[in-house]
């Protein structure tokens, strides 16, 4: 809000407020990240450039990779029995780095739709779909996804007939859930390329459907 | 005892089934500070310097007033500090010493980050 500004001390040399992200002082957490990372470096735990792969690897991972997966299941019978059975395997077989990930997956069907929390901390397939988006890690969605998911998931703007079963999956460190959704009507034929695009990545949580075709 | 307990049998981390708000469909992009505790803590804890427990485990000790006041990665980066600490990887000492050094470097993030 520029007109709500009147703080000229903290104007950019172009006379405009810096964005939020550059203006934030520096707080005592991030003071604490430097110091933690430095000291690692310093003591030869970690390099600068470890990190950085780190990170890099992190964000390299995406709802894609799992969506590349459902799209297989989809099309290649043998591949989602495998999927179904050890996902971590399935998964691995894509060629996906899924590190130390123990990963189930779950499946949609006319009768069972599933949903994943965690309803202790933040357990998610982060390794194969990257790191979860906030609403996953907040308190609202972890208190009451178990309690009332029909509720939670009409939110999400998901209205399940009654006579859906819903299944909640409440994940842990050790063990995390993939939802293997559905494949919507209208897609005879199509390619698992094309079929990807159809798979979001609430589909995979269980907060959303795949995209209906166009 | 004579106070009434803060929870009955669980504690504060395990809210599965407590009443909450609508859940806000809402999301940020990570900061690189964010990105860089993620980092430490997958790269500290793969080199076996502490555990999934034992990051849980601190986190869990740090109360409601944590969960509620403090954001997810700070959370993390003061767990792991902690671990970190624990397993005599880094002191204490060592920690408030260079976090002092560190916050007279500069005013932003970007800043202080270049030692």
């Amino acid at each position: 809000m520029p007109h709500d500004h009147h703080d000229h001390d903290h104007l950019s040399p172009s006379d405009h407020p810096y964005r939020s992200d550059d203006d934030v002082p520096l707080t005592y957490w991030q003071q604490m990240e430097i110091a933690l990372r430095e000291l690692l470096i310093e003591k030869g735990v970690t390099t600068p450039e470890e990190i950085a792969r780190q990170i890099d690897a992190m964000d390299a991972r995406s709802p894609a990779n799992g969506a590349a997966l459902v799209a297989r299941a989809w099309t290649d019978p043998a591949f989602k029995e495998r999927l179904l059975q050890d996902a971590s395997a399935a998964s691995r077989d894509m060629g996906f780095d899924i590190g130390p990930l123990r990963l189930i997956a779950v499946e949609n069907t006319a009768q069972v739709h599933n949903v994943i929390v965690c309803t202790l901390c933040s357990c998610y397939p982060r390794n194969l779909l990257g790191l979860p988006p906030d609403w996953y890690k907040s308190r609202a969605y972890r208190s009451r996804t178990v309690k009332e998911p029909r509720k939670v998931l009409f939110e999400f703007g998901l209205t399940l007939p009654d006579e859906t079963t819903v299944r909640v999956h409440d994940s842990t460190a050790d063990m995390r859930y993939i939802v293997l959704p559905a494949r919507p009507k209208g897609t005879d034929g199509w390619d698992r390329d094309r079929l990807a695009e159809l798979v979001t990545r609430d589909s995979m949580v269980g907060t959303g459907l795949p995209s209906t075709p166009a | 005892m004579t106070n009434t307990p803060s929870f009955y049998g669980r504690r504060w981390h395990d809210m599965g089934g407590s009443k909450a708000g609508p859940i806000l469909d809402e999301t940020h992009d990570f900061a690189l500070w964010e990105k860089r505790v993620d980092a430490l803590m997958v790269l500290c804890s793969g080199k076996g310097h502490f555990t999934v427990d034992g990051l849980r485990r601190a986190l869990e000790d740090m109360g409601e007033a944590a969960y509620e006041e403090m954001s997810y990665y700070e959370r993390w980066i003061a767990t792991i500090s902690q671990n970190l600490i624990e397993a005599g990887v880094i002191t204490q000492s060592e920690l408030a010493d260079r976090m002092a050094q560190v916050a007279v470097r500069g005013d932003t993030y970007g800043e202080a980050s270049r030692a």
